[in-house]
């Protein structure tokens, strides 16, 4: 039985798997944004703050995943909730961190002229600074979509499901099939969002930008 | 009008503007110079509030500019500076247009605006109003600029050294249109630069500063005639080489005129310019001032036997005045029908003569040194 064989006997199971799993990455990737952004903003306006932040954040994407979903499961149990707590605090660092270096690395000559000719600080947010650190800030999601995907398997060990489902139960059983099913899925997952992500960078980066280093 | 009162600026210990005070007229294209670090661009910047001073006042039309919300103040001041600074992700039009529509104009308003802006210099609008920032060269970039500051019509603009980073054809270009905008439209300007040429060209008052205060204030004529400080005239040692070393028509006349009274009868005449071996008289007036000249043409066409000359004496040649610079009556001669340009002293009595012959040897002692005749 080759491997597509078994895909297309699982194939209810492995869709399951799969919508889970971009469910997880979805999710998570979302709460990433939602934080990160404001944050990033935030810590470009109070630059001294910036750089205690990125440390506790850069600390928090050393700590390794296992251990970390260890920690979920003393404190919220098993399921979705833990997993998606712990995936976005994964998701967090790269966003913020590339909102911040986007923001901060707008050249000062457009913020100068932004604020000399009149612009309140919002609309100088709004019309000027992240419009230029907009392709920076895609660039951060798009890291962190891919870390995710690989991160999201992790999160079947305490019952979210997804493709780690199928990936650790044939690690545990020596079923090659089984693993391959989870584990394929998932890099071409992440390969996918990879260039959905970098196509909408592009597509949003107005044309007087491509190409112009901001 | 905008006046400076006792205006001080520290950083840290660092004085950088020290009890600052004068006074700009409306319509003035007033230009800030001197060394890097003399507080120039400070001082522009305190204008608009992008640098607040620790001491005095900054007044705008006789309003104190701190009780002005600083957001407000900008808008209606136009702002220029050296690295252009056009939103890249902004076209040409809407970076115009971005003053009128934080202003809330109606698009229709925004829009003409931009139109009308673009042709002035001559950038149709069909052809530039979609194109982005980067695909126009630095001078078009600057131009872009320099309508961005005028979209919103502020009767001020700042402009921090705009043409700095453009090449000097370009440059020359720019200062010429800005210079024709500003008498077309009316603006009081505040512009810096270090470029002391610059400065001359364009100014009505250059003011020049050093370590914080003001050297000289004057026009660019008396500048360059008596700069108040040795600094000054280091600056200016170039440009007073380029006018002429300052010499006056008075330096470079000829002294020997053959002089003729009006009432001079013409053969006499004929002879007196046979004799001297010239073609023309000075003609002069019974008080000694200088009535006009006539040439041996004239005689000969018009004149009859004992008529006065004084009948026959034409304008035609320029007129100077011994103090005036050597260039403009150089400028008169080359550009004149008759070849010589008549000096007159203070009282209109005549001085002397400048030939092409006398130009020559000028400018030739200002090449070599003494030319011997």
């Amino acid at each position: 039985m080759t491997l597509i064989d078994f895909l297309i006997e699982n194939q209810r199971d492995m869709t399951n798997n799969l919508l889970r799993h971009i469910e997880l990455v979805g999710i998570s990737v979302f709460i990433g944004i939602v934080i990160s952004i404001p944050l990033g903003i935030v810590l470009s306006r109070h630059r001294k703050l910036a750089g205690t932040v990125l440390a506790i954040a850069g600390t928090i994407q050393t700590i390794p995943g296992l251990v970390m979903l260890g920690f979920a499961l003393i404190f919220l149990g098993i399921g979705m909730l833990p997993a998606l707590v712990i995936l976005s605090l994964y998701a967090i660092l790269p966003i913020l961190r590339n909102t911040y270096t986007g923001i901060t690395e707008v050249d000062p000559s457009y913020t100068e002229a932004a604020r000399g000719i009149g612009m309140t600080n919002m609309q100088m947010l709004f019309k000027v600074e992240l419009p230029l650190a907009l392709s920076s800030i895609i660039g951060g999601i798009r890291i962190s979509t891919v870390y995710i995907v690989s991160w999201a398997t992790l999160a079947s060990y305490i019952g979210a499901g997804g493709l780690g489902d199928p990936i650790w139960t044939g690690l545990a059983t020596y079923n090659t099939k089984l693993i391959l099913s989870g584990a394929v899925p998932s890099a071409i997952l992440a390969l996918v969002l990879s260039g959905l992500i970098g196509l909408l960078q592009r597509i949003l980066t107005p044309r007087g930008l491509r190409g112009v280093r901001v | 009008m905008i006046k400076f009162e006792k205006v001080s600026k520290k950083y840290g210990k660092t004085l950088v503007l020290d009890e600052l005070s004068f006074e700009i007229q409306q319509g003035e294209f007033v230009v800030l110079i001197g060394p890097s670090g003399c507080g120039k661009t400070t001082t522009l910047k305190t204008i608009n509030r992008l640098i607040e001073p620790n001491e005095g006042k900054i007044y705008i039309d006789d309003k104190d500019i701190t009780e002005m919300n600083p957001v407000e103040l900008r808008r209606g001041v136009g702002y220029v500076i050296q690295q252009i600074g056009l939103f890249p992700n902004m076209t040409v039009e809407q970076n115009i247009a971005v003053v009128p529509k934080l202003l809330k104009y109606p698009k229709d308003k925004w829009q003409t605006i931009v139109r009308d802006l673009l042709e002035m210099v001559n950038m149709p609008y069909e052809e530039n109003a979609h194109k982005y920032p980067s695909e126009l060269s630095g001078g078009q970039q600057q131009r872009i600029g320099v309508l961005r500051a005028l979209a919103a019509s502020p009767p001020i603009i700042l402009m921090d050294e705009p043409f700095g980073a453009l090449d000097p054809i370009t440059r020359d270009t720019l200062q010429d249109e800005v210079r024709r905008l500003q008498k077309k439209l009316k603006k009081t300007i505040v512009f810096v630069t270090h470029d002391m040429d610059e400065a001359l060209k364009m100014a009505d008052t250059i003011v020049f500063m050093n370590e914080g205060k003001i050297l000289q204030m004057a026009s660019p004529e008396e500048m360059l005639h008596n700069p108040a400080h040795p600094i000054i005239s280091g600056f200016m040692g170039k440009q007073i080489d380029n006018r002429s070393n300052g010499l006056t028509a008075g330096d470079v006349m000829r002294t020997r005129v053959v002089k003729a009274a009006r009432n001079n009868q013409t053969l006499k005449s004929i002879e007196l310019m046979k004799s001297r071996d010239v073609d023309t008289l000075v003609v002069i007036n019974e008080d000694d001032t200088y009535a006009g000249i006539v040439t041996i043409g004239d005689l000969r066409a018009h004149g009859r036997g004992g008529m006065e000359i004084g009948k026959l004496i034409t304008d035609a040649a320029p007129v100077v005045k011994v103090a005036d610079d050597a260039q403009e009556a150089f400028d008169a001669l080359l550009t004149s029908s008759t070849s010589y340009v008549i000096v007159l002293n203070d009282d209109n009595t005549v001085a002397g003569l400048i030939t092409k012959t006398s130009m020559t040897r000028a400018m030739g002692e200002v090449l070599w040194g003494d030319v011997t005749s």
